[in-house]
């Protein structure tokens, strides 16, 4: 490919030799899997290698892929009995072993490109990935907000603290098998006179199923904004 | 002799200059800060959770929410990460509509922040003036969407509706008398492009009177000049975008360097400063007040002349219209099942990212193919940037936080989330 993410793509896969698990391009973007054991080598080399230069750390966030494909309805095959496609909780499929995924976003501003770097946090409790804030500084709190909303512990972080949960909050939100309306509710207690915490009292509902419908509709299409994307900006 | 300890502080949550519910707590050295320690999340409301347990399209109201005062930018980047998904683009027309309004939302967010940073380091006045213009632009919002800040005015292939043709007009009130109304009333006889022709007219006079009373002024300068000194280097190390990036002299703006929409085909500058200090980023966003302006006006030009669809035709993803639905059952199938079960995207993962007014707003979006998200990660800029408060106040006086609060123009919808 002679496109813009094409030439990353190369110059990714020269930069990190055999160290890749996997560069894929796809809609313009380049995205690298590292393992966790090279996770720090090979984001030193990002940054600071010739043609890639990735000095600029946008952002980070961990994705939880426990539920990943899970449906709520089943869109495949219909019944004559009609009620029996309702609604069903989704029930848990994932793997343990790539359940929590690290993923940076890298800029480079000298080289206007971006890059995508994923690492899947092995399995454990809890997950543990080394930190990057001696490489970018600025992960510093990316890394806290990952480690409060989804329980990876980043191995070397400085000040590793709940950042957006409340003081003395249990449990980790963001992680798909945490309830949406949460665990505990809180409420001014007028004869303690101090704000208590109960356990919620909301019953979980499902407004709109989730449903994966197998739709080819678009793949045309996304091919050939593959391609103009990745020759504009990759 | 007495022992001297250091003191420790808290600034807020409820201090009038920590833009929201910020709480700072600063450890002092007599009144040197030594360290300062955010406690961020008291606005914290899940957004992207919540993003993932709906539809696509019902969650274009949520990004509003996040940084309230650029509303549309907000909304602009989450529905260019699903068009990514999707492989769509929005018709031309619509590409520009969504500059223009990015735009007005700029020069909305950049007077919210002139006139809070001016009333947090002492000039008055500059928050009456920014809340003179801003109401004009809330005005805009509402003609074209129905609500003054929370417009859900972009829709994944397009805007929700094309600009109206008149703008709502002041009535004659106990509170408004005749001469009052017709006086808010002379711009507005003519459609919403009209008034934001006319609106562009005044607001480089409007910025020139911002201008004489702060950027020459001797206290002005003396509360930002050196404060808050951030050098390129550290900058593109702390993760910061925007404004808070050009002020120490990086110029990096999307606009120019991965346009998106039609920003290609526009002409305006960028400014970067020198020296990085709060001085230097408040010029930056006063000319960025100019330009945007500028940017406005071709857009207006350019819808003049062109009509054409604002949506795209594909009733897969954008909704019929109502007088089709009357008497083509096919249309209302279509409406039924967008507005129930929404539509199916793609398997796939993209991050889109828009020069927001405090730098870039990107939206991570991976879809494992169902109608709803799989996860939603909201990229804000002010988060990048108050990770940095600690670096940007140590050594300064306790004044001087709020000038530095001020100059990275924070948000808590958007920090927090």
């Amino acid at each position: 490919m002679s496109t813009r993410a094409g030439q990353l793509e190369t110059r990714v896969r020269d930069a990190l030799t055999d160290r890749a698990l996997s560069v894929t391009v796809d809609r313009g973007e380049v995205t690298v899997e590292l393992p966790v054991a090279d996770l720090i080598d090979c984001c030193r080399i990002l940054r600071d290698e010739d043609g890639l230069r990735f000095d600029l750390l946008n952002d980070l966030c961990a994705v939880d892929y426990l539920m990943y494909g899970d449906d709520e309805w089943k869109t495949s095959d219909a019944t004559t009995t009609g009620f029996s496609r309702s609604v069903s909780r989704a029930v848990n499929t994932g793997s343990a072993d790539r359940r929590f995924a690290i993923v940076y976003h890298l800029l480079s501003i000298s080289g206007n490109q971006r890059l995508r770097v994923k690492t899947f946090a092995p399995d454990g409790d809890p997950p543990v990935v080394p930190s990057v804030v001696g490489i970018w500084p600025g992960a510093n709190w990316f890394e806290r907000e990952a480690f409060d909303l989804f329980g990876v512990l980043f191995d070397g972080h400085p000040d590793l603290r709940r950042l957006l949960t409340d003081y003395g909050f249990i449990g980790h939100p963001f992680r798909k098998d945490f309830p949406l309306s949460g665990n505990v509710e809180v409420r001014y207690d007028p004869d303690k006179a101090r704000v208590v915490y109960e356990p919620v009292s909301i019953e979980p509902r499902t407004l709109v199923p989730r449903v994966i419908r197998d739709d080819n509709r678009y793949k045309d299409a996304l091919r050939n904004v593959a391609g103009d994307e990745g020759a504009d900006h990759g | 002799m007495a022992e001297i300890q250091n003191f420790t502080m808290n600034f807020g949550p409820q201090h009038p200059a920590a833009h929201g519910v910020l709480r700072l707590v600063l450890e002092m050295d007599g009144e040197v800060i030594t360290k300062a320690d955010p406690h961020v999340g008291l606005l914290h409301r899940a957004t992207e959770k919540l993003a993932e347990s709906k539809p696509f399209n019902q969650s274009i109201g949520y990004m509003d929410r996040l940084d309230y005062v650029s509303m549309m930018c907000n909304e602009h980047s989450y529905v260019l990460a699903i068009e990514k998904l999707l492989g769509i683009e929005a018709p031309i027309r619509a590409q520009y509509i969504r500059v223009m309004f990015d735009e007005i939302t700029r020069i909305l967010n950049h007077l919210m922040w002139l006139g809070a940073h001016g009333l947090d380091i002492g000039a008055m006045t500059m928050f009456l003036y920014c809340f003179r213009e801003r109401e004009d632009l809330m005005d805009c919002y509402e003609a074209v969407s129905g609500t003054r800040m929370h417009a859900t005015y972009y829709r994944p292939g397009g805007v929700y509706r094309d600009l109206p043709e008149e703008m709502p007009r002041y009535k004659e009130s106990r509170f408004r008398n005749k001469q009052e109304v017709n006086r808010l009333n002379k711009t507005r006889d003519g459609s919403l492009l009209d008034f934001i022709e006319d609106f562009t007219d005044r607001f480089p006079a409007c910025v020139d009177e911002y201008e004489t009373l702060l950027t020459d002024n001797r206290i002005w300068k003396q509360r930002t000049v050196n404060i808050g000194v951030v050098s390129p280097e550290r900058a593109i190390a702390l993760g910061f975008t925007g404004p808070m990036l050009r002020g120490s002299g990086v110029e990096w703006d999307l606009r120019k360097k991965q346009p998106y929409e039609v920003y290609g085909d526009l002409e305006f500058d960028i400014p970067v400063g020198v020296s990085g200090d709060c001085y230097d980023r408040y010029l930056v966003r006063v000319e960025e007040l100019r330009q945007s302006n500028r940017i406005v006006r071709q857009c207006v030009r350019w819808l003049r002349e062109n009509p054409g669809p604002v949506m795209l035709d594909d009733r897969k993803i954008s909704p019929p219209r109502r007088s089709e639905m009357k008497d083509d059952m096919e249309s209302l199938i279509h409406h039924f099942k967008l507005f129930t079960e929404g539509y199916c995207v793609p398997e796939g993962e993209v991050y889109a990212a828009v020069e927001h007014p405090k730098g870039e707003f990107g939206i991570y979006l991976v879809s494992d193919g169902a109608n709803k998200p799989y996860r939603v990660k909201i990229r804000a800029p002010g988060f990048a940037h108050l990770s940095a408060m600690d670096e940007m106040v140590r050594g300064h006086m306790l004044a001087d936080v709020v000038a530095v609060i001020g100059t990275q123009d924070i948000v808590f919808g958007e920090v927090d989330r």
